[in-house]
């Protein structure tokens, strides 16, 4: 659950934004930079929450930067997120190197375990779903808010419109461009939630690249998970379930040089898509920048 | 340019493609804006800004593409953008589905509100549309080309819709380049020819053949001028063939076909009923699951497009931009698109230019292709003459057989007329042509025999003189 977290937090923000037609590869330069600015504003304020909070306002205002250049400005969206992605490896690296490596000795520790009382008491699901720190509770209720936004609200139905049909959605009077930017900016929103996962929830630390790809396998997850946000959460778990039995085997010994077990995930991560892809099938305009007439 | 609709009336807006109808209405419907002009609705000059604005006065616009989502329901597709809100800013699905089937009963139009629109027919997406507007409270209704993809049947019905909706008092304005339909469904008739408007009549008072003038400038001739088809012996033959789509689907399905020197086989079916996936295989661009292809006599089922072509097979595809020409090349590199590696348009690996550019000289004369010079690029030339190019391409290096794929598609009249002419030269020269068209005019116009299909097979064979529309109708929806 715990390696779930990040993971599901990014493919939900997959979710939201190719729903609308946007792809966002920049998920994974998100988190990278909102675990960045959560951990310093931390260490700053001595105040976790301010982190987290920080985090998420970073994945939004990255996600503003992504929907500016690929809805309006209309730059491809794969450049776009590639740029992104680039951008936040270099500064966090330049910056980590410049300031935090010296000054990291003392961090300002991670975010504490709540126990739901009661309900953690039931015997093997109590402990596996109630006994965990706040981000990964935001992600289990984020998946059940989005699954319902999506599929239940006006606005799901819209968003889902505009990224089928976005020509037929602006006839019926909806505007795609606001429908677009809305989704893009809530997914850099989840990302950065995600990103504070890795600074603040799981060691307390910053460390360059940190994020280790996950934003890529978190969209693997999503297109296996049929661009569905309980599917894709699913995905998460059996990505997870991999990145840990990796560590597990480390631990016991095994002869299996480690650079090889490290590789588990990700190599589940190309079979698993390898085999979703062609058979899943995405919102019809993923991908196309709306030109209006 | 001036036209006044009324209330309770069938108005067609009568062009050819290109004449500025679908312009003039996007800007009624707000998705263009007008450089000048004003509109006046209802006795009150409108500002239209967008289709916002289009709604609230109650104008509908039903595309020529259909508007709608094919993963959404077919209540969800008519009540988006003006959803049935319950708590929370939920959709209430099943106040939707009641309206929409309230509104279905009313006017007529049953349509199933929890069907996917993606399994629905075309005929059935098209009443989809028509309630979308109604469901906004339209009483201008606009119909662009709304007959292009409907079988002749399913036509009527639609014109029995609209009548219906006239009677109502609703104002309809129907635009379409079909002269027959005009006359049939038409209270008043307006022409436009190069974004003007060229005359404003009523069936009662001009023919077809007036209209077309009108339509063109010039008198046309309705009819192909030729003579009975005096068929040879057989150039490609068809033996069960079975073609698979992109989605590996079954899309021809046992098709047995003939086609002999000196005639024309026309394909009659609506869009999407296997004839994409059988061109492809004709030409050797797709290869059968089953089933044999002989060309003169020879299996050439498995091979490629290459040996097609050296076999004489010539292909005018359906879609010139994307099988068709390369746009950025220049008329003379199209011209040879095919031969270009041969002689006398090579020797060895050298192109010899000088060849090309006298051969394109020839064929931009003989096709009257009207260009400045072959070295141009073909993208500066307008549809027809984009077209002319390749019919000119494909006939000029004496194919035994065309398939030709809607050659006329998004053709002015001139340019119809022009390449039917060479088809049916080339036909009395001793070319087989198997000519595929969703427009059935130009099947039975053209074609000395008829081959119906429908769900990829060939439903039926009728000789070009007992050919007729209500039969063929029938049979391209699967009902005879």
């Amino acid at each position: 659950m715990n390696e779930a977290t990040p993971l599901t937090l990014a493919a939900l923000g997959g979710v939201v934004s190719e729903r609308s037609g946007v792809v966002n590869i920049a998920l994974e330069g998100m988190m990278l930079m909102s675990a960045f600015t959560g951990y310093v504003v931390a260490f700053q304020t001595h105040n976790l929450w301010l982190g987290v909070l920080a985090g998420v306002l970073t994945g939004v205002l990255i996600a503003s930067l992504h929907a500016a250049l690929s809805i309006s400005l209309m730059v491809d969206q794969i450049v776009s997120g590639f740029v992104i992605n680039i951008l936040a490896l270099g500064i966090t690296g330049v910056f980590f190197k410049g300031f935090l490596q010296e000054a990291s000795v003392a961090g300002p520790g991670v975010l504490p375990t709540w126990q739901i009382p009661l309900l953690s008491k039931i015997p093997v699901i109590g402990p596996i779903l109630f006994i965990h720190q706040p981000i990964t509770y935001a992600m289990l209720l984020a998946i059940v808010l989005i699954q319902f936004l999506l599929f239940y609200t006006v606005w799901g139905l819209r968003t889902r419109a505009v990224g089928e049909h976005p020509l037929a959605a602006d006839t019926v009077g909806i505007n795609v461009y606001a429908v677009r930017y809305v989704a893009v900016i809530l997914s850099g929103g989840l990302a950065g939630l995600g990103g504070a996962y890795f600074s603040l929830q799981q060691i307390g630390q910053f460390l360059p690249n940190m994020t280790g790809g996950r934003g890529f396998i978190a969209l693997a997850a999503m297109i296996f998970g049929k661009w569905k946000p309980l599917g894709a959460f699913y995905a998460c778990l059996l990505f997870a379930g991999a990145e840990a039995l990796s560590g597990r085997i480390q631990i016991t010994g095994v002869h299996i040089p480690f650079q090889f077990l490290g590789m588990l995930p990700y190599l589940l991560t190309i079979i698993v898509v390898a085999g979703a892809m062609g058979r899943a099938v995405a919102p019809a305009a993923d991908g196309k920048p709306y030109r209006k007439a | 340019m001036d036209l006044v609709i009324e209330w309770g009336q069938v108005h067609a807006l009568l062009g050819e493609n290109g004449a500025g109808k679908t312009t003039l209405m996007n800007v009624v419907y707000g998705l263009v804006r007008a450089d000048n002009g004003e509109i006046i609705y209802d006795g009150s000059p409108a500002t239209i800004h967008g289709p916002t604005d289009a709604i609230r006065l109650g104008i509908g616009m039903v595309h020529q593409h259909f508007m709608l989502i094919p993963p959404l329901t077919v209540a969800e597709n008519i009540i988006l953008g003006h959803e049935t809100v319950g708590p929370v800013s939920t959709v209430d699905v099943a106040k939707a589905r009641k309206q929409v089937s309230a509104l279905a009963t009313r006017y007529q139009l049953e349509v199933d509100p929890a069907a996917r629109v993606a399994n629905l027919s075309v005929g059935m997406q098209q009443r989809v549309e028509i309630l979308k507007t109604l469901y906004r409270g339209a009483r201008l209704l606009i119909m662009d080309e709304p007959t292009a993809v409907l079988t002749p049947q399913e036509a009527q019905g639609l014109f029995e819709i609209l009548r219906g909706l006239a009677k109502e008092g609703k104002a309809i304005i129907f635009i379409t380049h079909k002269l027959g339909e005009v006359i049939d469904i038409a209270d008043r008739i307006t022409v436009m020819r190069h974004g003007k408007v060229v005359a404003t009549t009523t069936p009662g008072e001009s023919s077809p053949a007036d209209l077309a003038r009108l339509m063109v400038g010039r008198p046309v001739m309705l009819q192909v001028n030729k003579q009975p088809a005096r068929p040879g012996k057989a150039v490609m033959q068809l033996q069960h063939l079975v073609v698979e789509d992109e989605r590996r689907q079954t899309a021809v399905n046992g098709v047995d076909l003939e086609v002999r020197s000196g005639e024309i086989v026309g394909i009659a079916g609506v869009e999407g009923n296997g004839q994409n996936e059988l061109v492809e295989a004709l030409v050797g661009l797709r290869q059968p699951r089953a089933g044999t292809i002989l060309l003169n006599g020879r299996d050439v089922t498995r091979t490629s497009a290459r040996t097609f072509i050296s076999l004489g097979v010539g292909h005018i595809p359906a879609d010139r931009h994307r099988m068709g020409i390369v746009l950025e090349h220049s008329i003379a590199d199209n011209l040879v698109l095919a031969t270009y590696d041969r002689p006398p348009f090579a020797s060895g690996i050298v192109r010899q230019l000088g060849a090309v550019l006298s051969y394109a000289k020839k064929l931009v004369k003989a096709f009257d292709i009207r260009a400045k010079s072959p070295a141009q690029p073909v993208a500066s030339l307008s549809g027809g003459n984009q077209q002319k190019v390749v019919a000119a391409r494909e006939l000029g290096r004496n194919p035994k057989v065309l398939i030709a794929s809607q050659p006329t598609r998004g053709l002015d009249v001139g340019s119809i007329e022009f390449i039917h002419k060479q088809i049916v030269t080339q036909r009395d020269a001793g070319l087989g042509v198997l000519l595929v068209s969703s427009e059935l005019d130009e099947v039975l116009s053209l074609a000395d025999r008829v081959a119906v299909m429908y769900r990829g097979q060939i439903v039926g064979v009728l000789e070009g003189k007992d050919a007729e529309r209500e039969r063929i109708g029938l049979m391209m929806a699967g009902a005879a």
